[in-house]
């Protein structure tokens, strides 16, 4: 359990070391929903009212997008000169590189959210008519949903063809229920109309169901050559 | 030279790696086909053959990074996911990340291993001659430098067998014969070495068998690199050391 | 067992054909929906039979997991392909009997229909994961999807329920009860498709067993071909590198 902890922090640091030396996942992510704000705001007009009832499907919609390339990145970096191969030779657990991975990506995901939220605030001119304290589970348990099932993805998707298509197509069938907690739990926050609760129990549910079925699975996956 | 050299362990070397009618096929190919050997302990192999003859496949099929799909690969009598603090591995790929320093790599790898402190890092990078306190990120270091501070990454946890894919290839030769003497000095320092490369004529001398590998089955070993591509049936390939 | 295969068959097409006079001509027309209705004799059993084959998927790739055996692996690979094929059917009927009933081709909010198309895409992505992988081991990662997809399918189920509930729908008649000759139709032609299925499962996995019994013969055999040609003329062609 030590050694978990301890090779999961580690490769934690290791790994936004890299990201800190290089951007190229942050970078690529950031402009990459900056262009989906901007196309958004020509297909759909931001002006009119009714933009505040599908504005939650466009943030998430650019979020997930943003983390896909996000995904491809954490597990290309392991794969230039098959560094992958040198922590599969080694005793480490298995679990801890890919909770190291998720917790990676999420931190990442978050800084982009963080940072394009006030920009879908400004172009959408959004006010938020229900409890504005209840985005923030919605986001959080909303962020490790896609990233947690997109890290074991992107994993899978290693063993395969076209790797970085795969990875949207293994990923986006499964993540349908958690996407639609998130749309429509920020719709109903966005507008005031409905109560949230369930969207965040659901992302709850999701978020635990899977979590824990990555873990029992990783391992198989990581040594499936 | 076509005899074991005389610092070997004369008569009671025990059998390192089991290998046991091993298959490793991909849909319609198969890298291995059938592979039986046993490789003593403490001794130098080097593995020979053209290219898609199996070679990497059975190495990475011992270093436990391929499933086979038919038969069994035992290290010191132990499943090779099990043994792999008995094992350094270090493929043509460097496995160091280019934008971390020599040193920042090895003490990730050590942490992998539960090894803790700068002291085994610097030990193995002394050991392949280089400098620890190289700042240099290893994207920059030379092709040479850059197989040496792989090799610093395999001995890192001091295993007993030393895995290596192709150390040679791509360096200059003088690189190529510190290596080999590198070599040369861990097999007498007790370790089971195995190499895989086409640069037979290099080991010459040095190691104590060589294997030569065809379309996935051993089909020769010999103690001499230059019979070690010569016909044998393939039957007799299975019984084991010369 | 090979001798059964054509008496099956037999029985398979006298009860498709049995089921199909039942389903257009017995059965009276329903009262509200007239003719159109009778497309459900289609869609109920094909929803059913995929949800059988998919539940047959799942637990065959939870065995797989824990024992790895290749026969297993190939009962969940024809069982999600014909399960595919079960599930398409029922998504093709449901708007063509949707649009006269409703109105509208497609409710986004209607729980059975899109759940059944979430299903669809789960298990496509299934089948393009094995066909895209490049390991030697596609049955382990086809095995962990196929429980991430059944996991999911309670969730897809909740979500849109609650979805639903919070969005104005057309009105549809679910709590209802049917007439018990219709619902001896239904069974009936529950009965042929299951038994036509099991038929398709069948012949796939035969074809599955030898088809991999070929790639096996092939790896081994034409590489001891190859291998033999290439090591007869080994005195001429090699020296010492």
């Amino acid at each position: 359990m030590n050694s978990l902890w301890a090779v999961t922090l580690a490769t934690l640091k290791k790994d936004i070391r890299l990201e800190w030396r290089s951007k190229d996942a942050l970078n690529s992510m950031l402009f990459f929903s900056l262009l989906v704000v901007v196309i958004f705001a020509f297909a759909f007009d931001p002006l009119a009212e009714e933009s505040r009832h599908i504005a939650g499907g466009l943030i998430w919609v650019a979020f997930l997008f943003a983390a896909v390339v996000a995904l491809n990145q954490t597990w290309a970096r392991e794969l230039r000169n098959q560094v992958l191969d040198a922590y599969r030779v080694s005793p480490a657990p298995a679990n801890a590189l890919f909770l190291a991975k998720a917790v990676g990506n999420f931190i990442f995901v978050s800084v982009l959210e963080a940072l394009m939220t006030p920009l879908f605030v400004v172009f959408y001119n959004l006010h938020v008519l229900g409890p504005a304290w209840q985005l923030i589970p919605i986001a959080l348990l909303g962020t490790w949903a896609l990233v947690v099932n997109g890290t074991f993805f992107a994993a899978m998707s290693l063993r395969t063809r076209s790797r970085e298509i795969m990875l949207p197509l293994l990923l986006f069938p499964i993540s349908i229920p958690a996407v639609l907690g998130m749309v429509a739990g920020t719709t109903a926050v966005l507008t005031g109309d409905n109560p949230a609760h369930f969207y965040i129990v659901l992302l709850l549910t999701y978020d635990v169901v899977f979590t824990t079925a990555c873990l029992l699975l990783f391992e198989t996956i990581l040594h499936a050559e | 030279m076509s005899d074991v050299p005389n610092n070997a362990w004369p008569n009671n070397v025990r059998p390192a790696i089991n290998v046991h009618n091993v298959i490793k096929q991909f849909g319609r190919f198969a890298a291995l086909r059938g592979v039986t050997a046993e490789f003593d302990a403490g001794r130098f192999h080097a593995i020979l053959g053209d290219n898609g003859a199996g070679k990497t496949t059975l190495l990475r099929a011992i270093a436990g990074l391929a499933q086979p799909t038919q038969g069994r690969i035992s290290i010191f009598g132990k499943a090779p996911r099990d043994a792999c603090r008995d094992l350094g591995y270090m493929p043509h790929p460097s496995l160091l990340y280019d934008e971390m320093s020599g040193m920042e790599n090895l003490r990730y790898f050590a942490g992998l291993y539960g090894i803790g402190g700068d002291d085994a890092c610097q030990a193995a990078i002394r050991a392949v001659g280089l400098d620890p306190e190289l700042p240099r990120p290893v994207g920059q270091y030379s092709q040479g430098m850059r197989q040496r501070m792989s090799l610093a990454r395999a001995l890192l946890h001091d295993p007993k067998i030393l895995l290596l894919d192709e150390p040679f290839s791509n360096v200059d030769v003088h690189s190529a014969a510190e290596m080999v003497a590198l070599l040369k000095s861990m097999r007498g320092a007790g370790k089971t070495i195995f190499v895989v490369t086409h640069q037979a004529s290099l080991l010459e001398g040095v190691a104590d068998e060589f294997i030569w590998m065809q379309a996935g089955q051993i089909v020769n070993r010999t103690t001499n690199a230059r019979t070690a591509a010569s016909v044998r049936a393939p039957d007799s390939s299975r019984e084991g050391a010369p | 067992m090979k001798r059964f295969f054509p008496i099956l068959s037999i029985l398979t097409a006298i009860l498709l054909a049995y089921a199909l006079y039942q389903a257009l001509v017995v059965v009276p027309t329903d009262a509200l929906q007239g003719d159109v209705y009778r497309i459900i004799y289609y869609h109920v059993p094909s929803a059913w039979t995929a949800f059988l084959l998919f539940l047959i998927n799942f637990v065959a790739s939870i065995i797989y997991l824990i024992r790895r055996s290749p026969k297993v692996d190939i009962v969940a690979l024809v069982c999600a392909e014909v399960g595919v094929v079960f599930c398409t059917v029922v998504l093709v009927t449901g708007p063509i009997w949707a649009r006269p009933v409703w109105g509208i081709w497609w409710a986004p909010g209607d729980i059975r229909l899109t759940s059944t198309l979430v299903l669809w895409l789960i298990y496509v992505s299934y089948l393009v994961l094995r066909r895209f992988s490049t390991s030697a081991q596609t049955q382990v990662l086809a095995a962990a999807l196929a429980v991430f997809g059944a996991l999911d399918v309670p969730l897809v189920y909740f979500s849109i329920w609650f979805f639903r509930t919070q969005h104005p729908q057309p009105v549809i008649g679910g709590g209802g009860s049917m007439d018990p000759r219709m619902l001896r139709v239904l069974l009936i032609n529950w009965l042929a498709f299951l038994c036509f299925a099991f038929l398709v499962c069948w012949s796939r996995y035969r074809l599955e067993v030898l088809h991999r019994e070929v790639d096996q013969a092939h790896a081994l055999e034409s590489l001891a071909g190859a291998g033999m040609a290439e090591k007869a003329s080994l005195p001429l062609s090699r020296s010492a590198p």
